[in-house]
């Protein structure tokens, strides 16, 4: 019984993980659109490169918030999550 | 006058020396401290030693060690480049220094208007810190900034600054901020205004932090097929690093040199839009010319 509890939570947490980077597709294809309209701007006006890409930069690191938001919980769920979790399970059945 | 270069040298040489001992001193702790694996593996900032407190145990890590180490390094490297200031440049160093301090005060003007020009020293060394830190994995050691605790101290005090200037126009003012533009919104501005530091800390640290777990992905993934493709030979060549030279430092490149210098770049940039958003010169003006109004009004009225 312990070791199927066990089971669950470790593998529940890395599909958890898994599953928390799906986030990740939101900023990659935002950041595509942001790169590919910086482009075309560099291709219209060539001479005002520096000024689109620091801007497409920072509007690069402001959409990519919502993946490393998802990266983090992934973080969590696989270095700290099966720890706590397996103290509790420790703890409810040291009980 | 050669008495008085010698010394001008012998100085020089004592603040390349403090510039370049503390992260020497980095990595012999670290060479001290980290236990022998053979493995490449993941692990978060070491914990040195933890201080009895009453509340709770303050834990000196790795990360708290290294910003210390780094800003001492960064303090030497000032003075290092401001040694010996002429009135007309004379010396490369000198240029350096007129350089940076020219670009900083650009970009705080460029952004931030002419109000908020007294803040180029705090950007300056907002963007120092944050990337000689994630500089500091060049050298093997572990970049501070890849440790929430460290990120989270800077976003907030940018926090602090942020809510100082816009109670500067008072507080009753900064409360009926919220409420705007309707006041059943009044809950989501309370969220986003605590959402602004967390998710610039979030933003650097898992900016720095995602390099370093990738970039320790890939190298036990090249240590594993460099095992698998020359294990026939015989003896100590079967675990010879083929694929582990070299192919690792090109993600280096864009992880730790690349990427680092953007988030410090960008951690500032924010800095300075959200301090100079949460403040307008003309309503502050105002606020002012309103409240002498009054205290005249009463003085009046008596």
């Amino acid at each position: 019984m312990l070791e199927l509890s066990l089971g669950i939570i470790l593998g529940c947490c890395a599909l958890g993980a898994g599953a928390a980077m799906i986030a990740g597709i939101g900023p990659g294809i935002g950041e595509g659109n942001a790169v590919a309209k910086a482009c075309e701007a560099i291709g219209r006006q060539p001479e005002s490169k520096s000024e689109v890409t620091t801007t497409m930069l920072m509007g690069c690191a402001i959409a990519e918030t919502t993946g490393l938001y998802a990266l983090v919980i992934a973080i969590l769920l696989i270095f700290v999550a099966p720890g706590r979790l397996v103290n509790i399970l420790m703890n409810t059945l040291g009980k | 006058m050669k008495e008085k270069n010698h010394s001008f040298k012998i100085k020089d040489i004592l603040l390349l020396l403090g510039m370049i001992l503390p992260l020497a001193a980095g990595i012999v702790i670290k060479v001290l401290t980290t236990p022998a694996s053979d493995g490449i593996e993941i692990t978060g900032a070491r914990i040195f030693f933890r201080l009895k407190l009453p509340v709770q145990d303050l834990l000196i890590t790795e990360s708290q060690v290294n910003s210390w180490l780094v800003m001492i390094s960064i303090l030497f490297l000032c003075l290092f480049l401001t040694h010996g200031l002429k009135e007309k440049a004379e010396k490369k160093r000198q240029l350096i220094a007129e350089w940076i301090v020219e670009k900083t005060d650009d970009l705080v003007q460029k952004n931030m208007g002419s109000y908020f020009a007294g803040f180029s020293p705090f950007i300056g060394a907002m963007l120092a810190l944050s990337a000689f830190s994630s500089l500091q994995s060049l050298l093997g050691l572990f970049p501070p900034t890849s440790d929430l605790n460290i990120v989270a101290g800077w976003a907030l005090l940018v926090f602090l600054l942020i809510s100082y200037y816009k109670m500067k126009c008072g507080p009753l003012h900064y409360l009926k901020s919220f409420t705007e533009p309707v006041s059943f919104l009044t809950p989501l501005n309370v969220i986003s205004e605590i959402a602004t530091p967390i998710s610039m800390a979030f933003r650097h640290y898992g900016n720095v932090m995602s390099g370093a777990v990738v970039s320790t992905l890939v190298a036990s993934a090249l240590q594993g097929l460099s095992l698998l493709l020359l294990r026939w030979l015989p003896g100590a060549l079967a675990k010879f690093p083929l694929f582990q030279i070299g192919l690792p430092a090109v993600l280096s490149i864009y992880f730790d040199l690349f990427s680092g210098c953007l988030q410090a770049f960008i951690f500032a940039m924010l800095t300075m839009l959200y301090i100079s958003g949460s403040f307008s010169p003309d309503e502050y003006n105002a606020y002012k010319a309103r409240k002498k109004r009054t205290v005249t009004q009463a003085k009046g009225g008596c």
